[in-house]
């Protein structure tokens, strides 16, 4: 009886343990599934046209998507433009001059808008850009990644500023200088790798982002005119070409698909490596 | 050490009045005080904002249809008339099925990267795992409509139908014409997208729980398994909650892959196979069409519920990972 419990508990362990490592791996094999697809599907449709030319008028095979690429890239500059400096800055108040009170309101709303759903994002920013001048534009776009920017940046800021040793404030300030130069000359510096790490996460996972632009910086299939014109990125070219009838658009956005996890799995990447770098400080 | 550092800047004697504070302007410590704090405030002043328009902009719908635009089953455009129970059934449908596969696969791989793994392999399968995390949402909506749909109808459908569709009560969930795309596919493809997210929370979780609990749950003779599932996993079940409530807010606000798979169709079906929408995917899906300010105004009233229902979420998943954190969540 008992030496069958025993058995029993002694193959109950083996076999829950087994399914636990099991699940790990399945799950993992899942990024690889996903890497594999998209070479696999895209690489085989990606070549240099797709990189130069204009996608072609409905129904014509061939073209590319160069508008969609050069638009997502202006579209992370505007979103780099407009957040990386309210987060930076509000990270730095977080860590190096906020009270108890409203650093914890400051802290806690940071953490909601993070969680905000990006469609809902998109509404807002559709609200404050679009609205207001009755049409789609490459700015509006730029409005709604640059508020997803922000919570990360704060967060990702205010916790490497943290990390720099007390010590370094005080012999900076020993020597006569004030907080702020303290701030600038040897705590911003000593925490760059960190802070610069999280920017880059940060567009890196607004660079992925489509339900924000579907409807702020909308879609071109030409050049945009400009920053108050509608303006093509990649997230919303391989939706619409996923979803749309044609086979050779499907070729396409699976080759766009490939360029878009390649960019923001090298930024995930590039990120760490400047932060194993710099973990020297 | 940044206790020390504020001291120091405040214990100016108030006897030295405006001089001092023209002293430390010039020095540059208030000005770079209040940029930051304006700075700061900019987050409170945003999410003010958005929860002003989402209100403001959402005022037509809400004065016409009331608290009736919960549970009004129609969503008709052509005849300015709008209800919101579907896609607020559709999205706790596609959610439930994303948790159920979801939850237990997360588990399971967090307790085998906290307890099982080696560090090195621990720490280099969860950096694959946080990877898995940054993949763009429309890359999961591609593989959905290329991989997971044509599956759904040729294979897995049929098979649901023909297996656990004949069996009494939970059959109806798995009746039906069977098109590939629906509640049961958005469901899939959302659990593969929370997994990474409710593995790396647990995971933390886990490793905090202090070391002699395993200790001496294994001296009493349990084993491995034993000592996992009955002292670590219970000590750390409320931020394990927290992660799975996480998981949750993500799923529901999850918009381009549901969209890509569900099918969009404004109706209630017991089925798990028929097609459906969720709240993120009609907005996603209808709100560069939506001509008539009323239309406008109840897509921006189901950003208002999908915001307050995240807004909730996420409030009591930080309440619960800090409170394990801590230390609360010692089994009674």
């Amino acid at each position: 009886m008992s030496a069958l419990r025993i058995t029993w508990r002694k193959s109950l362990n083996f076999v829950m343990l087994t399914l636990t490592g099991v699940a790990a791996f399945a799950v993992v094999s899942v990024l690889f599934l996903i890497l594999g697809y998209l070479i696999w599907n895209g690489g085989a449709s990606l070549s240099w046209k797709f990189f130069t030319q204009l996608p072609k008028p409905v129904g014509e095979t061939g073209g590319g998507m160069a508008n969609a690429i050069v638009g997502s890239l202006k579209l992370l500059f505007l979103a780099a433009v407009m957040g990386l400096p309210v987060g930076l800055l509000a990270g730095v108040y977080l860590a190096e001059f906020g009270g108890k009170t409203f650093s914890f309101i400051v802290r806690y709303t940071t953490d909601l808008l993070n969680g905000v759903p990006s469609i809902v994002i998109g509404i807002f920013a559709y609200s404050l850009a679009v609205l207001p001048v009755k049409h789609f534009s490459a700015l509006a776009g730029g409005v709604a990644l640059g508020i997803m920017v922000i919570p990360i940046t704060v967060r990702s800021t205010e916790e490497f500023l943290r990390a720099v040793p007390g010590n370094m404030r005080e012999a900076a300030m020993a020597l006569g200088a004030s907080r702020w130069k303290t701030i600038a000359t040897v705590v911003l510096p000593a925490a760059s790798g960190g802070i610069l790490t999280g920017m880059l996460l940060a567009l890196a996972r607004v660079a992925g982002e489509t339900a924000p632009l579907l409807f702020t910086a909308f879609g071109n299939r030409f050049w945009s005119q400009g920053w108050g014109q509608p303006i093509a990125s990649l997230p919303v070219m391989i939706y619409t070409y996923a979803v749309a009838p044609y086979d050779d658009w499907h070729r396409q956005a699976w080759a766009a698909g490939l360029v878009l996890l390649g960019l923001v799995l090298l930024s995930n990447l590039g990120a760490r490596f400047i932060l194993a770098r710099s973990k020297v400080v | 050490m940044s206790a020390a550092a504020t001291t120091l800047a405040h214990e100016v004697p108030p006897q030295a009045g405006p001089r001092a504070f023209l002293h430390r302007l010039r020095q540059g410590d208030q000005i770079a005080h209040l940029l930051t704090l304006t700075f700061a405030a900019v987050i409170l002043l945003l999410t003010s904002m958005l929860v002003y328009e989402l209100w403001i902009n959402s005022h037509l719908s809400r004065t016409q249809f009331g608290w009736a635009f919960f549970w009004t089953k129609v969503w008709d455009p052509n005849f300015d008339n709008f209800g919101a129970a579907p896609f607020i059934y559709g999205t706790l449908v596609t959610s439930a099925v994303a948790l159920l596969l979801a939850v237990p696969l997360g588990l399971a791989s967090a307790i085998f990267l906290s307890e099982l793994a080696p560090r090195k392999v621990s720490d280099s399968i969860s950096f694959l795992i946080d990877l898995l995390a940054a993949v763009p949402s429309v890359i999961y909506g591609l593989l959905g409509i290329f991989i997971v749909v044509p599956l759904m109808r040729t294979t897995l459908g049929p098979l649901l139908i023909n297996t656990v569709g004949n069996v009494p009560y939970i059959g109806v969930l798995f009746r039906g014409p069977n098109y590939g795309v629906g509640f049961l596919t958005a469901g899939i493809v959302l659990a593969i997208m929370v997994v990474p997210f409710i593995i790396s929370v647990s995971r933390e979780v886990l490793l905090t729980v202090p070391r002699e609990q395993r200790e001496a749950a294994m001296a009493l003779g349990a084993t491995r398994w034993e000592s996992t599932w009955q002292v670590v996993v219970p000590w750390a079940r409320t931020g394990i909650m927290g992660s799975v409530f996480l998981a949750l807010a993500r799923a529901l606000g999850e918009t381009m892959a549901v969209t890509m798979v569900i099918g969009n169709a404004a109706a209630i079906k017991a089925s798990l196979l028929a097609p459906g929408d969720t709240i993120a995917s009609t907005i996603a899906n209808q709100f560069t069409e939506a001509t008539g300010d009323l239309y406008l105004s109840s897509l921006i009233e189901l950003g208002l519920v999908l915001f307050l229902i995240t807004f909730i979420l996420n409030g009591l998943a930080r309440i619960l990972i800090v409170a394990t954190e801590r230390g609360g969540g010692r089994p009674a």
